[in-house]
Order: C-alpha cells, then structure tokens, then sequence
C-alpha cells in the first residue's frame, strides 16, 4: 500500500522555507561534527555592526587594534547570554563596556595576571566562550599554539589586542572620524570608523562603521 | 523541681575590676579586689564592695562624701553592658558543670538544682551543698572569688537564700519551708529588688513592720489596696502562695567549627587539604537546621598570632567555597608580595598554622538560596574556572566591574574581587552634575597618566575661577610625545571634596578640589579625557580608543 502511495506520488516533499540554506548546512553540520568530538568552527554570536565585516568562529583568534574593537567582539556573545573574560586590561572601562552591550553581570576580568597570564588565559579559555587578551609582550609561537589547541577543544574565541603569531583575522582601524565636537563646542558624540578586516586567507573586507 | 541561685555580690565592682585587670599589661600590678571600690552613676555610689562598706561607703552617696569617708577608694564608671559582658564567662563556666543555666541579670543566675547526685557516699554536706562546692570552685578558677549561692524550692526564696549566704558557702532551704525562712527576713531586703522595692522598705520601716512576718500579717484586702502590686507580690511570697519557676536558657547551637593541628601545618596546600571535612561538617551543621551561611569568619591560629578576615559570598558558602577562602587567606598572610603563584607559596611560610576555625557570621535560611529545579547550574563551570584562576594569581586579582555614581570615568566604575559581594558603592540613578555626557571611555586609567595642554604661543592652558579656559588647546603632550589637537570640547568644570580639607576626595585622589575636564582629539584620531586640577596640572583619565 505504501508502495504504491510512493509511485503515484501522494506523498511529495517540500523544502522548507529557509532564507539561507547554506548557512543551516553549516551549522547542521558544525553541530553534528560537535557531537561526535570533533574540532568545531561553531558560529559566535556577533553585534550587527560587525555582522559583515567579519565572523567569529570558535577556535579561533582574532587581532584588534583597540579596546572599543575588543569589546565590540565580545559584546555579541555577552547578549547571547555567554560569560566572556578580558585578561591583561588594566584600564578597562566598565561604563563603555555596558554601553557597547556587554553584561557586567556576565564578565570576569583579570586585570593585571603578570607573568601567569598565559595560565590564565588558558583557565579563562575553559570556561568563558570569548577571551580578549591583552598580552603583556611578544607571544612565541609555542605559547601561541598551545593556547589556540585549547581553543579548539573548548569551543571558545580569543581576540588579542597586540601582537599574536597567527590570527585567523586582523581588525584595525583606517580612518577616524569624530563627529559633535568643534574648538570648544559640543562633545564627543559619535565615531565613523572605516574598518578592514585582513588575514585567513581571504581579501581584506572593508566596512564603515559608526562605533 | 528544687532551684539554686548563684549570687556575685557587687558584680558591678567586680566586673570593672576584672575589666581594669585585663587591659593592663601582666607586669603592671594588679589593683587588688580587696581593696575599696565604689562604681559611680551621675556621682553617686551605686554598688560598692565589702571593703568599702567597711569604710562606711554606702548606696546613694555622693562621690565627695564616699572620698571623704575612704580617701583610697577606687573609682570606677557605670557600664551595665561591662557588667553583662564579663558575667557571659561565668555563665559558661557553670554551664560547663551543669546545664540549663538562666541569667537574671548580671551578678545574678539560676540553675535547676541538682539534686542528690552531687552527694557523696558518707559525707556529711548533702547534694545542694555539695553542688554549690563544685560551682564554686570552678568559678575560682574562671577568677570569681566571691560567690553565694542559695537554694530553695522557688526563685525567689533561692535569690533571698543566696543574698544570706556567706562566702562561697550554700543556704538550703528544706523543701516546703521558702515561707518560713522569708517572713524571718528584715524588710530591709526588699531594698535589692531595685526603687520600688527600696520605697516599699522605707514605707514598712516607717510604719513599724521590722520582719516580713509582720507584713506577711496583714490582710490581703489592706496590702492590695495600700501596696500596690509590688507589694502584693511581696505578700503573696511570703504567704508562700506564689512560687517563680525557673525558666532556663537553652544553649546556643554550636555551629562554628574548628580543627586542631598536631604538629602544626607549615603549608598552606596542607592546610587546605585537611580543612576539607571540616568545612563540609561546618556546612552540614548549618543544613541540619535549614540553614546556609551568606558571610563567613575564618581565624587561622599561627604559632605567633591569629589571622582573622571576613569572607562575603553572593550566593551562599559551599564547602569548596570555604575551601578556597581558606587557601586565599593563608596565601595573602603568608606571602610578602602581591602576587601570589602556587609555586611560590611553600617558601613563604614562616610559623606552622596550628588551628583553622569557621565562625558563622550572617545565616539565612537556605529556601532563599535553593537552586530553581531547572537551570541555574549553567554558572557553575564558570565559578569553578575562576576558582582555578583565583588560586594562580590571588583571590583579589580576578574582579567582577560594577557601575555606580560619579562624575570623573574612573569615579563610576568598581571593580569587586570575585565572590564578594559590593559594598558602599554610589547609587548610579542620581544626576551627577558635571559628569561627561556622551559615550564612555573605553579605557579608564586607574592611575591617570601625566600630561601637558598648551595654546599656540606654547603658555600652558589653565582654567579660571569662573570656569573659562585661558586659552585654546593647541597641542599635548602625553608622555613624552607633542600631538597636536585637531578638536576639543569643554571644560566641565567640578569643585570635589572642599568639604574634606586635604583628604581624599569623592574621585579618590588626595587634595581634589576645583577641577575641569575636557575631551581632547587629536590630529591622529585618537580621543582622550583630560583633566585640569588647580592649581595648574593636566592628567589623562581615560581614552576613547
């Protein structure tokens, strides 16, 4: 009876309606390579400012050039409802932070971790799903290494600001542009920033971006 | 039930005395508690001792008058709270003997009498007196010398057995006979039952009734109408138709926990390791009774001191909580620098820690702290990492950022160390006039980094009186780099902690008074906060970066 049903074609199959089935495919598949134990490129949830200009993935690490970068990355995810870290920010500026979304209630900071920053690091990395670091000096490249396997095997995001051996993408600012301030008038009220985001083996992306 | 009351008489005396005894250094000699003494209320002797009365100091004098009656007399203050606070180790020591103890005021407390226990097989003294014995002696040895007790069938006949005792010796009033050995008093006894006894004395005196028995004569009609209800309570005793049962005092329940170590500890890893049942004893103890501790002492006894602290916790104490604090706490008194690693705590230690105590400090019923029955658990993973953290760099180096009140960047912002709970931060809703409006800075500098602001003719910028800058910012100097600036707004001008004259200010830095801050950009992009301070220095405090 089933059978027959088949060949006269009762049954048909509808695709569903999605808006980017690529996108599904990606994550369908990054959940079931997660699932069986594999290294993940899991999506990281992102700010719509920087939604284009480049995307976390976890496992990975990304450079910025400045602290409002640093925590315009980690915004997305502190939305999202996932705890992130800063290690190494001795100037962190909490009013800035809350303002760019992030979740005090959510944040763990290390604010000076001298020389155990690398342990540090690493121990934040196991339990946060983003970690901006801010790294003391030069990083070789064993310290690096191993610190990105831990990445990998704990689905977690590093942006460093400073210098980092490789990174998976590098943000810096071009151009900016202060906008509501004279000689004596007005104040500070909004940043234009021309963004280019390099590195990963793809063509730099450029975004203008008002942070 | 049989009721024995243990009197301190002039406990006021005694307890300053002690209290005197116990701030002076062991080589200072002693004032000795034989010698005259009078405690004093508004100038006038309210307790004095044996010595004294000897010397024919009484209640109620003036202080000239008690000097002029005993030049050598020790003169000692008033304080009810001393008087309770040094009765508390009495208290203790008959409850180590026997249990039950109640507290009538300080000097003065009841036990059940304890019966025919204490008798010993032959001896002439029966039990009554031999328990008294016993509780004397013990509390000789906790330094009370003079102390009387009583017995009776009742509260009141065992207070006035005990008021007629002599020194450490015990008054036993034989079952059924409390009237009898009541109406063979004088009425002057009433006077210890404080004014409206005093004033009932006085009146009986006046009226010619000498012994209780006299008074104990009169009818019940006359004595209500006449005496008030004082005096008809006085009269019913007598009458041995009113009879005050003890109501005894239960112990406190024993929630702190401790542990001794022998030989003493000289690593804070060990030390860590063997609190562990401890501190799950300490946490059971509190949930047998419903309870979860929200703030926790822990004393660490060394060989030469104790160190003590506080610990808060923002949800509630668990074992490994404790746990850690007691790691922390011994690597923060143990270690000379800031920084603490796991390494280089072993060499630090300079005395054994011979005993780690947990004194509970705030409990709260542990319904107010119970997990939802889904969710709720997502955090513990994160508590746990940043436990780890905690242990590499100090409890104190992992902090949690809060928001409050401000007018400077760094003013509205805390940062908490990690599972303590904020404490005296601003309220964030009110106004802050002068603060910055606009978007924040992202770097906020704890310490604000030196720097130079002139105009064009290179004259530095300064800020007058009525807030007009002196001239235009024409270049910066942070550092050691010139920028020049390409815009710049301000001044919001604030006059902070003039009411604290050279102290630290609401920003926190010394000497703040009359400031003014600007935002300043550079031609490079770059924006910072300055600030001015009078008389005439420019600091960085945050940068938009």
């Amino acid at each position: 009876m089933f059978e027959q049903m088949f060949e006269h074609g009762w049954v048909s199959v509808r695709p569903l309606e999605i808006d980017d089935p690529r996108a599904v495919v990606d994550q369908l598949r990054g959940r079931i390579a997660a699932l069986e134990g594999g290294p993940t490129r899991l999506l990281v949830p992102m700010v719509p400012e920087l939604a284009d200009l480049v995307q976390l993935r976890t496992g990975g690490v990304y450079g910025v050039d400045s602290a409002t970068l640093g925590l315009a990355l980690a915004a997305g995810a502190s939305q999202a409802g996932e705890w992130v870290g800063f290690t190494g920010w001795d100037d962190f500026g909490a009013e800035a932070a809350q303002q760019r979304g992030i979740v005090l209630g959510r944040t763990v900071l290390v604010p000076a971790p001298g020389e155990h920053w690398l342990e540090v690091t690493a121990a934040l990395v196991d339990v946060l799903k983003v970690v901006v670091l801010r790294p003391p000096g030069g990083v070789d490249a064993k310290s690096a290494s191993l610190l990105e396997a831990r990445l990998r095997a704990r689905s977690a995001v590093l942006v460093v600001q400073g210098e980092w051996p490789r990174c998976d993408a590098r943000i810096s600012a071009e151009q900016v542009a202060w906008e509501g301030i004279g000689h004596g008038r007005g104040r500070l009220r909004e940043r234009r920033t021309t963004l280019v985001a390099r590195g990963g083996g793809r063509v730099s992306v450029r975004a203008d971006v008002v942070l | 039930m049989r009721t024995m009351v243990l009197w301190c008489p002039d406990w006021s005396v005694t307890a300053a005395l002690l209290e005197r005894a116990d701030g002076l250094p062991d080589e200072v000699p002693h004032a000795d508690v034989a010698a005259p003494a009078v405690v004093l209320a508004n100038n006038k002797v309210v307790v004095c001792n044996a010595a004294a009365r000897a010397e024919g100091v009484r209640r109620g004098h003036r202080r000239r008058d008690a000097q002029a009656r005993c030049p050598e007399v020790v003169l000692l203050d008033a304080n009810p709270d001393r008087d309770a606070r040094w009765f508390e180790p009495v208290l203790a020591a008959v409850e180590t003997v026997r249990p039950g103890v109640a507290p009538l005021r300080p000097g003065l407390l009841a036990v059940p009498a304890p019966g025919r226990y204490f008798a010993r097989r032959g001896a002439q003294v029966d039990g009554e007196e031999a328990a008294a014995a016993v509780l004397a002696e013990h509390l000789v040895e906790a330094g009370v010398w003079d102390s009387r007790f009583g017995a009776a069938d009742d509260l009141y006949t065992a207070e006035r057995a005990a008021r007629e005792a002599p020194p450490q010796g015990c008054l036993s009033i034989p079952p059924g006979s409390s009237a009898e050995f009541l109406r063979g008093l004088p009425v002057t006894v009433l006077a210890d039952d404080g004014p409206e006894g005093a004033e009932l004395a006085d009146l009986l005196r006046r009226l010619g009734l000498v012994l209780l028995a006299d008074f104990a004569r009169l009818g019940a009609g006359e004595v209500a109408n006449r005496f008030g209800g004082y005096g008809t309570d006085v009269w019913r005793r007598v009458q041995g138709r009113e009879v005050t049962r003890l109501a005894s005092r239960t112990p406190p329940p024993e929630l702190a926990c401790e542990i001794a170590f022998e030989p003493p500890l000289d690593s804070a890893e060990a030390v860590t390791f063997s609190v562990r049942t401890t501190a799950e004893r300490f946490v059971t103890g509190l949930a047998e009774r419903q309870l979860v501790a929200t703030s926790v002492r822990i004393e660490a006894e060394f060989e030469e001191g104790v160190s003590a602290r506080t610990w808060l916790h923002p949800r509630c104490f668990t074992s490994r909580d404790l746990v850690d604090r007691v790691h922390w706490q011994l690597q923060a008194g143990m270690a000379s620098s800031g920084l603490r690693s796991r390494k280089s705590t072993g060499e630090t230690i300079t005395s054994g820690v011979t005993l780690v105590r947990f004194l509970p400090d705030v409990v709260e019923p542990a319904g107010d702290h119970a997990d939802g029955l889904w969710g709720g658990g997502a955090e513990e993973q994160v508590v746990r990492g940043v436990a780890r953290v905690q242990a590499m760099v100090g409890y104190d180096a992992v902090r949690v950022p809060v928001l409050q009140g401000g007018r400077g960047a760094a003013d509205r912002q805390a940062l908490v160390p990690w599972g303590e709970r904020p404490v005296g931060l601003r309220p964030v809703d009110r106004p802050w006039p002068g603060r910055i409006p606009g978007p924040a800075p992202s770097r906020v500098f704890a310490v604000p980094l030196e720097a130079e602001v002139v105009d064009e003719a290179s004259v530095p910028v300064a800020v007058t009186a009525r807030g007009m800058v002196t001239g235009e910012p024409w270049r910066i100097r942070l550092g050691r780099h010139w920028c020049p600036v390409a815009s710049w707004a301000g001044p919001w001008p604030v006059d902070e902690g003039w009411w604290l004259a050279s102290s630290t200010g609401a920003s926190g830095s010394p000497g703040s008074g009359r400031a003014a801050r600007f935002q300043v950009v550079g031609v490079d992009g770059r924006a910072w906060l300055l600030c001015w301070r009078a008389p005439g220095t420019w600091e960085v405090e945050a940068a938009y970066d």
